[in-house]
């Protein structure tokens, strides 16, 4: 008896002190700022994988701490997998950093939840009016993040193979219809040259999903939300036109043009001529062209009604709320708004610069280059995915919902689903929304 | 100490108390060793639990401005209604019933053929283990290429039929998802499992074998009446550890289906995480975990109930 008593006294000890030793632990993190130690910020990235753009960001560090004694910036590279929850991890134990850089979409979810504090962008060199407004992150008025580079989703196929099936090769000013897209799907298909008549590009399960196949559904004139007031999905996500986009995605697939789930690597495929025409974005564009030379087309997005669409906003910058130091990230983002940086980080991930100064000092991206292409398109058809914090749950679900249309669920039944889960997130949560 | 006080009362007093001391001394240094492992268990073990059922009667998000509200049974009201969580449960038995037998006969089979005394029994018992030290998201990864539609296995389907059987798209078929991925789950774990049956048959006595040679045993008999009963521990063992892996099924499903098509393959665990992280809804993603808690709680104690020792 004696000893159990003991031990129920020896483990209640052990317990007090883990739980007082945990307590602790919060306590010391909980007074209200981080990210600085005087005037040394952290900045923190997700492109430790990356070395190309990771380059340019230790360039623009290295110069600023050059440029100026008062502050220093130090750096953080993450594996751009576990980034986004390192940033929440370290949010709840009040530990950001001051810099961090941000995937567009998530901006308005982490300026609702706090991580993010508004900026003041008047300062830079470059102004935030000459940006692509998908560059340019803001929520309810404030900005709260901006881009040195944007991307847009196209087309690629090959001007040889379009001419001998005698397809029309679709202009920026007359892309091709819905009718149009069919008709060369099906010379295509007939043709029998081809492992995929269309590669979609579905073998990636991430953001890609909404960010590839929102625009498609946009074409159609259905929208993830309905804009007007983000506060339900009804008539946008299950109306007529959003079962429209439904059928015609699940079509591709029972009429055997593309894939249901694409290889590893469908730029791979497309390249080696496995894929007639393939659904990609532009970072493709230069080794396609190394592989294709001018026989390369790059083709604008199909018009599906309601005009060609594709999706804005990348990775963007931005300051935490915590930031203990708010004038020196100041000091370092306005920094860094220099034409030239926007050119490098343009150059170094094959993306489109976010200014068109910038841009014209982008070899391909210059007017009449080859890449001005994606210039236009981001200027003309890019639509930012919803401004609000429920974006990544909308994200899950359409992502969820799409894939469950491609393997043969019951169109509209999925989508009223779909409009039904965001519906209950939006009413439980009461966001505030809007840009 | 409550046994035997007669013992104890023939010790003269001074002995008593040195021994009293030396008790005293040894269960400080116990208390000292255990320490560590009870830190870190309360710490990652114990807290995490006795949050999660906390936060399952709140609205906690992973993301927000505001502190999480107490909503007392609100999250499993929802969840009542959740088809998707009815489809999980199903998904994650099925997968549990399938494998437990499949995975621990199987890996007994085994355990007895490379127990023979043989040459080069030590190759096999290699091979059959080589899966289990290989990570299991590269397993998924490199199945999900045999799996697909021109994949090696449809190949191979394809040769030994003579053309005339073409395979099914494995992993995106609803019918054909989840028995590949039990297929692919057992030839991973089967290793681990026969290597504890190895163990286990290797704590039975040789004089009983020699015994039942003696009596005219034949095999079947003397797998029966020896080596089975001989494996009783060792069985609860496999059991309740593959029973547990099997309710914990999730990276296969994260990496090669991600719950689909049509929610064909997602089980409890990926629901919770999903929910918990990409939805980044923690309080009803802790509703999930509590309510699957008690369902496998259910389940452990009957099988500890079916498999205690008799007498």
């Amino acid at each position: 008896m004696e000893s159990r008593t003991r031990r129920l006294a020896v483990s209640s000890i052990a317990a007090l002190a883990a739980a007082a030793l945990v307590a602790g632990c919060g306590g010391s993190g909980s007074t209200g700022s981080s990210g600085a130690d005087g005037n040394t910020l952290t900045l923190w990235t997700h492109n430790a994988g990356n070395a190309a753009e990771y380059g340019v960001v230790k360039q623009v560090v290295k110069d600023f701490n050059a440029s100026q004694s008062k502050y220093k910036v130090k750096i953080q590279a993450f594996p751009q997998g576990s980034y986004n929850d390192s940033v929440v991890a370290a949010a709840s134990a009040k530990k950001l950093p001051c810099l961090l850089d941000v995937d567009g979409p998530n901006v308005p979810n982490w300026a609702w939840g706090g991580y993010l504090a508004p900026l003041d962008l008047s300062k830079g060199q470059v102004a935030v009016k000459d940006q692509l407004p998908s560059t340019v992150a803001t929520y309810k008025g404030k900005t709260y993040g901006f881009g040195f580079y944007d991307v847009a989703l196209t087309m690629y196929s090959r001007k040889s193979v379009l001419k001998k099936y005698d397809i029309r090769i679709p202009t920026l000013d007359k892309p091709w219809t819905k009718d149009e897209f069919s008709d060369a799907l099906a010379k295509l298909k007939a043709s029998g040259k081809f492992k995929n008549t269309l590669d979609l590009g579905t073998g990636d399960p991430g953001e890609w999903w909404p960010y590839a196949y929102s625009p498609l559904l946009q074409s159609f004139g259905g929208d993830l939300i309905d804009r007007s007031a983000y506060k339900t999905a009804k008539g946008a996500l299950n109306g007529e036109n959003a079962v429209e986009w439904g059928k015609w995605f699940r079509s591709m697939v029972t009429k055997g043009y593309a894939p249901q789930k694409s290889s590893k690597s469908p730029a791979d495929d497309f390249r080696n001529g496995k894929t007639a025409i393939q659904w990609d974005g532009s970072w493709s564009a230069q080794a396609n062209t190394d592989k294709f030379g001018s026989d390369l087309a790059i083709l604008p997005p199909v018009d599906f009604g309601d005009g060609p669409k594709i999706g804005g906003a990348s990775w963007q910058w931005g300051m935490s709320s915590t930031c203990a130091n708010k004038e020196g990230a100041q000091a370092y983002l306005n920094f860094s708004r220099q034409t030239k940086y926007f050119v490098d980080f343009a150059k170094a991930t094959n993306t489109i610069a976010a200014t068109d100064a910038a841009a014209q000092q982008v070899k391909g991206y210059e007017t009449g280059g080859q890449f001005n292409i994606f210039l236009k398109e981001a200027q003309k058809f890019a639509v930012v995915r919803p401004v609000t914090p429920a974006y990544p749950y909308i994200s899950t679900v359409f992502s969820k919902t799409a894939m469950d249309i491609m393997a043969g669920a019951d169109v509209k039944g999925a989508l009223d689903q779909a409009v039904s889960q965001i519906d209950n997130n939006l009413a439980t949560n009461n966001y505030s929304t809007g840009s | 100490m409550s046994t035997r006080p007669g013992a104890a009362a023939d010790v003269p007093p001074t002995r008593r108390a040195t021994q009293r001391r030396a008790r005293r001394r040894e269960s400080l240094a116990a208390l000292g060793m255990v320490s560590p492992a009870v830190f870190l268990l309360v710490m990652f073990i114990v807290i995490p639990v006795v949050l999660a059922f906390a936060l399952a009667f709140t609205n906690a998000r992973l993301v927000s401005p505001t502190p999480a509200q107490f909503t007392g049974v609100q999250n499993f009201r929802v969840l009542l209604d959740d088809p998707l969580f009815y489809k999980s449960l199903r998904n994650t038995f099925y997968f549990a019933v399938v494998v437990v037998p499949l995975q621990g006969g199987l890996a007994l089979v085994l355990a007895l053929l490379v127990n023979a005394k043989v040459k080069g029994v030590n190759f096999f018992r290699t091979v059959y283990f080589l899966p289990v030290v290989t990570s299991m998201v590269v397993v998924s990864i490199l199945w999900t290429l045999l799996y697909q539609k021109t994949g090696l296995i449809n190949e191979l389907i394809s040769h030994l039929t003579l053309g005339l059987v073409q395979g099914p798209d494995w992993l995106n078929n609803p019918s054909t998802a989840m028995p590949a991925i039990i297929v692919m789950s057992v030839w991973q774990g089967v290793g681990f499992h026969m290597i504890i049956w190895l163990a286990g048959l290797q704590t039975i006595p040789q004089d009983l074998y020699e015994a039942a040679d003696i009596d005219g045993a034949t095999r079947w008999t003397r797998f029966w009446h020896v080596t089975w009963p001989g494996l009783s521990a060792t069985r609860t063992f496999v059991l309740i550890t593959i029973t547990i892996n099997a309710f914990a099924l999730f990276t296969q499903i994260s990496v090669m289906t991600q719950g689909g098509p049509l929610d064909s393959t997602s089980t409890v665990v990926y629901q919770a995480v999903r929910t918990g992280y990409s939805q980044q809804q923690t309080g009803y993603a802790s509703a999930i975990s509590l309510v699957f808690f008690v369902l496998v709680l259910a389940v452990s104690l009957v099988q500890r109930f079916l498999t205690r020792e008799k007498d």
